[in-house]
């Protein structure tokens, strides 16, 4: 009766207001589109969107090519903006000098959207690799320097004085103190610091370049092919997706105490 | 329950574990917080000696200093005038920079226990630190501990979210045991609890009392629980605060809780009620109002 039971339990686990939802939502698209209703003549439907993608796309290499491009520029600007982002956010909230010398550079070049960084990134960089991946760095850069900065900010200072007391040397203080106090705010700074990578390196490929799933989706606007813009959005949201996941993946590696 | 019996029938002085040191001796302390020009004075010439392995209550009203003076006690704050000695050598004066020290451990309100850390590693960290043990040696006396203060070696490799808030606390006070503290400083550890767990806690409080038998210093604004915990009860003046009264309690050990209704209890209670309701009425006219 095993088998049964698993039955069971997929069925309950199963959100099927939610299935109910999705297609729902696909079949007033149909119907939209199918009756010309005002807006939607040139819209593709999702199964015109499948046809495409199962003749043209799916055994192409230049389509799988988009996905590795994307999700490479996406892994370097992140990772590039963690590796230097957690570092600066620690000393702005550790080190006095550091704060008073950089905070109101740092605070003067937040609000600049990446995007207005496109241009002088082109004109800076070597190549235009270098330049996407400065953009989508400079996307999550300063929302993980600010989280980090914050987490140091918080961390109670009943946790420093007895580390203090038990006889913890300044430097222990940090490494065992003050880095695992401010993983969940460096946690919170990679979630939303990866969604953002998304938002800027598919707009930097419009701009900016002829591969990568941005350029696809914007190809097939320019090419007068509206089913691969929609197959490009599709592609997009299902990287994002396995991006937040495998980020998802990471923090609970890092704070095993959050499990309970 | 069976360490009840046990404390019964150990005598008090000839406990093994009775405290040899841990002799407190706070001189004419005084601590002006003075941020902007304004002094503030916290706490004003206070003078209060503690015997080795006295349990001492500190009462007052809400911003007393009683904290202020706790935190001078720990080492993590200055003072502005005075010195306080620990078994004859001085801890805190003008002239010493605050140092804190594994021998008065600290625990607080809220909790300081480390989230990242399991109870186990939590209790481990002090002598680690230290390096007064080794990993071996210090988890058999963690485990140990946390066995014989009411069977916690089951919660060992929790992490402290996983706890209640009660066990959380007497973890908290193991950790503070482990490192051999002469002096444990208690910051009102009890005051965000209801009533049955708060006499619970008193429960496992007074046990491990017995088990070590520590200076405590116990910061609270709960009297009757200090009369119930403590042998000598200090009330304080509202701010500046200062020394108003010092009570001998007299009840026998072990405390029980059916003492909290005998006629001895009742006659101190009512005693250190009119200072401490004197204090609560000035500090309250002043308009300083609770504050968490």
């Amino acid at each position: 009766m095993r088998s049964s039971s698993a039955f069971v339990r997929w069925r309950k686990g199963l959100n099927w207001r939610g299935a109910v939802a999705v297609a729902s939502f696909i079949l007033l698209w149909q119907l939209l589109v199918r009756f010309k209703v005002p807006g939607f003549e040139t819209i593709p439907t999702l199964s015109d969107v499948f046809s495409t993608f199962w003749t043209k796309y799916m055994l192409s290499a230049k389509y799988w090519k988009a996905w590795a491009v994307s999700f490479e520029r996406v892994g370097y600007g992140f990772v590039i903006s963690q590796v230097l982002g957690i570092p600066i956010g620690l000393l702005l909230g550790t080190r006095q000098m550091f704060h008073d010398v950089m905070f109101s550079v740092i605070e003067i070049l937040r609000p600049i959207p990446p995007l207005a960084w496109v241009p002088i990134s082109i004109l800076f960089w070597p190549t235009n690799e270098m330049s996407i991946v400065f953009i989508t760095f400079i996307g999550a850069f300063f929302i993980i320097v600010i989280n980090v900065h914050d987490g140091v900010r918080s961390i109670k200072k009943e946790h420093l004085w007895l580390a203090r007391s038990l006889g913890a040397s300044p430097w222990r203080i940090f490494q065992r103190i003050i880095i695992p106090s401010v993983i969940p705010s460096i946690a919170v700074g990679m979630t939303l610091g990866i969604a953002v990578t998304w938002n800027v390196v598919i707009a930097a490929e419009m701009i900016a370049s002829d591969t990568g799933l941005g350029r696809l989706t914007w190809e097939g606007y320019v090419s007068n092919t509206p089913a691969v813009v929609i197959l490009g959005m599709i592609s997009i949201g299902l990287a994002g997706y396995l991006s937040t996941k495998l980020v998802d993946y990471a923090e609970k590696k890092m704070m095993p105490w959050r499990k309970a | 329950m069976a360490l009840f019996d046990k404390i019964e029938v150990t005598p008090r002085d000839a406990a093994t574990s009775a405290a040899i040191d841990g002799a407190l001796s706070i001189r004419r302390v005084s601590k002006v917080y003075d941020p902007d020009g304004a002094g503030v004075v916290a706490v004003q010439d206070c003078s209060v000696e503690i015997a080795p392995g006295e349990f001492v209550a500190i009462v007052g009203p809400s911003g007393c200093g009683k904290s202020t003076l706790l935190n001078v006690l720990a080492g993590f704050d200055t003072l502005t005038a005075g010195e306080i000695l620990l078994d004859g050598n001085p801890l805190a004066s003008v002239s010493r920079p605050p140092q804190p020290g594994p021998d008065r451990v600290v625990v607080f309100q809220h909790g300081a226990l480390f989230p990242w850390k399991t109870v186990l590693e939590n209790i481990m960290y002090g002598p680690l630190r230290q390096k007064t043990m080794t990993n071996a040696a210090a988890e058999e006396k963690a485990l140990d501990l946390l066995r014989r203060c009411g069977g916690l070696d089951t919660v060992a490799s929790s992490y402290p979210a996983q706890l209640s808030s009660g066990m959380q606390r007497r973890v908290e006070i193991i950790r503070a045991l482990m490192n051999e503290p002469k002096v444990l400083l208690l910051d009102e550890p009890f005051r965000a609890m209801d009533s049955v767990s708060k006499a619970t806690m008193h429960r496992h409080l007074l046990e491990m009392y017995s088990l070590c038998r520590k200076t405590i210093v116990f910061i609270t604004h709960d009297l009757e629980e200090a009369i119930y915990l403590a042998d000598t009860v200090i009330v304080m003046t509202t701010r500046p605060g200062t020394v108003k009264k010092v009570l001998k309690i007299s009840l026998p050990r072990p405390r029980l809780p059916q003492m909290m209704s005998s006629h001895e209890y009742l006659e101190i209670k009512r005693q250190v009620a009119e200072g401490v309701h004197e204090e609560a009425k000035k500090a309250f006219e002043r308009g300083e109002r609770e504050h968490a």
